[in-house]
């Protein structure tokens, strides 16, 4: 649907539909990140013998993330007097935004895409990478020594990561013959990619959960060394900003690793497709997010160098073999 | 038994001690009303201000004097009963005569009287010159309280001979209390009669450390007091005489060796109490300061991994002008502790690496552990 | 040329891994440390000054406040110091009331630590396990002593009061549960890789270096110093239970993490011993005089905490207030070590580092 309005005259009508139409996109991301808190909170309350939130909005705090946004926003903005003004307003923006775009090109059914573009998959990762940019600057301008020292971790972490993940996907890219997230949907309609890139699944995850700055590589926030890292000086909606930011990620990168490896919207077996393929997309999708909340509140933190070093000489080798492997594995089958 | 051998003997022995009584009565008397000019007596300070600085010296030498009158009428008092009552003083004396025999006499008697007393059992020709060296303090100590010049044994012979006695029975008393209590293993021991025990004990030290030059090799009741011989004749031995100001057993805290050292020969006390390959005091537990006003003291208590033994080292501090050597270069331990020390009781440790107010910080106005101590307010 | 700069940064006085008011000067180049210096006295409340004009018996309140996560060593040590120079005979039972609070308390103490620790390390969930079963040893000091943290429960000559019907039994049920839990524990953080990445070989010392900077506690015997109080110096009625000093050789983060494990299981079966051995009945305190005055002398005595060597030294001059009191407080002693430490380290490794020095604020000041 999308396509056909690329192709339209341009005109006012044209550009409210576009408007509605990201308008509606930005409030379900916003909906699924109110409801991922709530969820993180809860998931990790059981995990950990807790309730979690259960006052506000009913027994399950269905309204609780709400109210924390409320809060949010009534609070009052402080920015630093030595901090670097532009940059501090800036950096939230530049943080978030990216990780928006980053959701056009994910296809949620086979009907349900924003921008189904050839390269979908290099743009998913060439514009995630801009986010690193905010982060440094938060960390730089906040004129704080722990923002500094975590804006100096992301970056570092997002470098080393950004290209274990890159060369984790290749080996689906090659089976694939494409870039694009429909066709690599489609190849998978009669085994995923989990189970015939092992390997490469296992470092695209670790790598994404490290561009995730989620635990066990939460380094650039981590709070008890860095107390939060680099928004350390943010309040109000500038801090949720950098929240938002993260969980929308969260978002793309579930959604992303359900494309990629878990089979997108298909079925698990062929028999059972009378089941919409939204309803397996959210599945698949939920059981990647649930993963995440798991490790959060399982693992401790891995330390800085080890991170670096288990990124360079341990994912980026295994990921590299993994390619290696894939090539010659494709090479044989096709000839025979 | 023994008593038998030579009543004849003992009854010129409870004459004799009846005199020797009558006598400490007297003298106890003489030193009661002596008491109370004690602290200007010239010829007992004379004495006195070899080892102590004079102020000092005054008011021990008062609770000194107080202790030994009261441990003097004790004894007296015992015997006098015996005085006025001669059945009693039979039997008394039959006790007595195995006292005596305890003093003079070899092992099983001893065995009998303290079977417990293991140095005793040991070496009992060290007992036997233990005892004649105490009856000789004892027998000085007393003669200088009451008439300050008389120290030759020979001119007090009988009055020693009799006292050796009563000094023995004395012990005898007091090992079989020490006994008890050391089978309680200190916990049983009633509080009279280890406060008691403790009081005669100290007072003997006293006497002991002040009476004779030569170091007494007194039996105490106290299962620390080889140790504490021991280091105070290692140190003695390699740092000389004069290094110790004191040494004895805190009875108060679990009988733990103390040693009292001079200002000047503290640092090189600890220091050797850490290296000597004997003593290898290696662990430093504790160190603080205390005011008491005459002066000030640091407290350190030194642990021995090696030989599983404590000692607690104290040095008196000038009070207006607290200085003194630092311990960091032995532990690094001592850092904090001496940071404490400075801050709330303003004694400087030289040589120490970093000395700062550690708790209240550098523009805190006065050291707060000091009893003259007056909160500083500037709203006030 | 590449030239890079030094920078301080100031951790603490509010930090949250800081565990208090403690504040530490780093001087850094990067993330590395290269000097460090440690600030403390934020809590200082003075209570040696304090004690100079209270009774023997009003001091006890303060040391709750000292090391408030095991207050019941921080009792026993002032009480014991009294009674020793007293010559006070503690009867049977409150002795082992006496050792059962405060083998508890070392419990929850290492419990307490334990969860911490890992939430430095940036697992947050064992924390909240150590506070389950902390909170039965919570619940079950408040039965004995009506406090949950400042307990204030002994007196000079034994217990305030006796245990409540039912109080015993309730201990000895706990204790399977314990040793339960501890393998739970293990299973949980003890063999995760991550974990013992930043632990172990991190903040290694020698016996030696221990020794010359006064450690004690857990702190000593993570480099093979088989030395506890409890064993070497029998205090109360230690001396009447089989119990082990739990060692290890390395000397870094991970031995003082196994060590405190293995305490705790040692207190479990000093507690198990304690239940068996608890007399049926008797008095709960010594008889003692209304006002309490300890004689002209000076006393020092040192027990065995979960943080290490606890002394109390009391000069008395015969008065019912002491002349001078002082605690040799392990916390105060064992952070010492750490500017040597953390020299040359990075700043995770600084939080695990503080972490299992495991100070006490209320007890570093004083």
């Amino acid at each position: 649907m999308v396509q056909d309005l690329l192709h339209s005259q341009p005109g006012i009508l044209n550009f409210g539909i576009f408007f509605i139409l990201a308008l509606v996109l930005l409030l379900v991301i916003l909906g699924f990140v109110t409801y991922a808190i709530l969820a993180e909170r809860k998931v990790m309350g059981f995990m950990q013998l807790r309730y979690g939130p259960n006052q506000v909005g009913g027994p399950w705090g269905l309204l609780q993330t709400v109210a924390d946004v409320l809060k949010l926003l009534l609070k009052e903005d402080t920015i630093p007097k030595l901090a670097d003004r532009p940059l501090f307003i800036l950096a939230p923006v530049i943080a978030f935004a990216p990780s928006f775009v980053v959701i056009a090109t994910i296809p949620f059914t086979d009907k349900l895409q924003f921008a189904d573009i050839g390269v979908g998959l290099l743009y998913y990762i060439a514009i995630s990478g801009l986010t690193t940019i905010g982060v440094v600057m938060a960390g730089w301008s906040s004129n704080n020594k722990y923002a500094l020292l975590g804006g100096m971790r992301a970056a570092a972490q997002m470098i080393s990561y950004e290209i274990p993940l890159v060369m984790s996907v290749l080996g689906v890219i090659l089976l694939t013959g494409s870039m694009n997230l429909n066709e690599i949907v489609a190849a998978q309609e009669n085994v995923w990619y989990i189970l015939i890139q092992p390997i490469g699944f296992l470092v695209f995850f670790i790598a994404s959960v490290a561009e995730l700055n989620r635990i066990p590589f939460d380094l650039p926030e981590a709070e008890n060394e860095l107390i939060a890292g680099y928004f350390v000086e943010y309040s109000g909606f500038r801090w949720a900003f950098f929240m938002l930011a993260e969980y929308v990620y969260m978002f793309a990168m579930a959604s992303l690793t359900t494309v990629l490896f878990l089979g997108g919207w298909l079925p698990i077996f062929s028999f059972l497709d009378f089941i919409p393929g939204a309803v397996w997309f959210a599945l698949k999708f939920s059981l990647v997010v649930f993963m995440l909340l798991w490790f959060r509140s399982t693992f401790p933190r891995i330390k800085a160098d080890q991170l670096m070093e288990f990124g360079w000489k341990v994912l980026l080798p295994v990921a590299l073999a993994n390619i290696f492997l894939t090539a010659i594995i494709k090479e044989l089958l096709s000839l025979f | 038994m023994s008593g038998e051998k030579d009543l004849e003997q003992l009854k010129k022995e409870a004459a004799e001690k009846a005199k020797a009584a009558a006598l400490a009565k007297k003298k106890a008397r003489e030193q009661q009303e002596t008491e109370v000019s004690e602290a200007v007596a010239p010829a007992e300070d004379e004495d006195l201000a070899k080892k102590k600085a004079a102020a000092a010296a005054k008011a021990k030498a008062a609770a000194l004097a107080k202790k030994k009158a009261e441990e003097q009428q004790a004894g007296s008092e015992s015997e006098d009963r015996e005085d006025e009552d001669l059945a009693k003083k039979k039997a008394a004396a039959a006790a007595k005569a195995k006292a005596a025999a305890l003093a003079k006499k070899k092992a099983e008697e001893q065995q009998a009287g303290s079977e417990s007393e293991d140095r005793e059992d040991e070496d009992l020709a060290k007992k036997k010159a233990a005892a004649a060296a105490k009856a000789k303090a004892a027998a000085a100590a007393k003669a200088k309280a009451a008439r300050a010049k008389q120290e030759s044994p020979e001119a007090v012979g009988d009055d020693a001979k009799a006292k050796a006695i009563a000094a023995a029975k004395a012990k005898a008393a007091a090992a079989a209390k020490a006994k008890a209590a050391a089978k309680a293993k200190q916990e049983g021991g009633e509080a009279s009669d280890d406060a008691k025990a403790k009081a005669i004990a100290a007072a003997k030290a006293k006497a002991g450390s002040k009476g004779a030059e030569a170091p007494v090799a007194e039996v105490k009741p106290s299962v620390n007091q080889p140790y504490l011989d021991k280091y105070v004749k290692v140190i003695e031995e390699h740092l000389g005489n004069d290094v110790l100001e004191d040494s004895y057993i805190n009875r108060l805290s679990k009988d733990v060796p103390t040693l009292v050292a001079k200002r000047e020969t503290y640092y090189k006390v600890v220091q050797f109490l850490k290296y000597n390959e004997q003593l290898g005091f290696d662990y430093l537990s504790e160190l603080h300061g205390v005011d008491y006003e005459t002066h000030m003291e640091v407290y350190v208590h030194l642990y021995s991994y090696k030989n599983s033994q404590s000692v607690a080292v104290k040095v008196k501090l000038d009070r207006d002008e607290p200085t003194i050597e630092s311990l960091c270069p032995l532990w690094a331990g001592a850092n904090w502790p001496e940071c404490e020390a400075y801050d709330l009781l303003g004694i400087k440790f030289l040589n120490h690496p970093n000395l700062h107010r550690i708790m209240l910080g550098e523009d805190w106005v006065g050291h707060p552990l000091r009893k003259d101590y007056e909160p500083y307010d500037v709203e006030v | 040329m590449l030239r890079t700069e030094e920078m301080l940064l100031n951790v603490g006085p509010q930090h949250p891994s800081t565990h208090g008011v403690f504040r530490l000067i780093l001087k850094i180049d990067g993330e590395t440390i290269k000097e460090a210096k440690p600030v403390i006295g934020y809590l200082h409340r003075g209570t040696e000054k304090l004690a100079e004009d209270l009774q023997y018996t009003q001091i006890i309140p303060y040391t709750d406040r000292m090391d408030y996560v095991s207050a019941m060593t921080n009792n026993y040590v002032i009480c014991h110091a009294v009674e020793t120079m007293m010559g006070i005979e503690v009867p049977e039972r409150a002795e082992y009331l006496r050792v059962m609070a405060m083998e508890l308390g070392r419990v929850s103490s290492h419990l307490l630590w334990w969860g911490t620790f890992v939430l430095d390390l940036g697992a947050t969930s064992p924390l909240l396990y150590a506070f389950r079963e902390r909170e039965m040893i919570l619940n079950l000091l408040n039965e004995l002593s009506g406090a949950r943290l400042t307990f204030n429960y002994m007196r000079v000559g034994g217990v305030k009061w006796d245990a409540p019907e039912g109080w015993v039994d309730k201990v000895r049920d706990f204790i399977p549960h314990m040793r339960e839990q501890v393998k739970g524990y293990h299973d949980l953080v003890t063999g995760n890789e991550i974990f013992l990445n930043r632990v172990k070989g991190i903040g290694k010392y020698s016996k030696e270096d221990a020794l010359n900077y006064s450690l004690s506690g857990p702190n000593l015997r993570c480099t093979g110093m088989k030395w506890d109080l409890r064993k070497n110096e029998p205090y109360s009625i230690y001396d009447r239970f089989d119990f082990d000093v739990p060692t290890r050789e390395e000397g870094d983060v991970l031995s003082r993490y196994h060590v405190r494990f293995a305490e705790i299981e040692e207190s479990l079966k000093i507690l198990e011993q304690c239940v068996e051995q608890f007399p049926e009945e008797g008095p709960v305190i010594a008889k003692v005089p209304k006002i309490i005055k300890a004689p002209k002398g000076e006393a020092f005595v040192r027990i065995e905490s979960p943080r290490g060597e606890i002394g109390c030294y009391i000069a008395s001059d015969g008065k019912k207030e002491p002349y001078r009191l002082k605690f040799r407080r392990p916390s105060f002693y064992n952070l010492q070590i750490l500017p040597k430490l953390l020299e040359g380290e990075s700043i995770s490794n600084l939080i695990a580092i503080l972490g299992a020095v495991d100070i006490i604020l209320g007890e570093v000041d004083g």
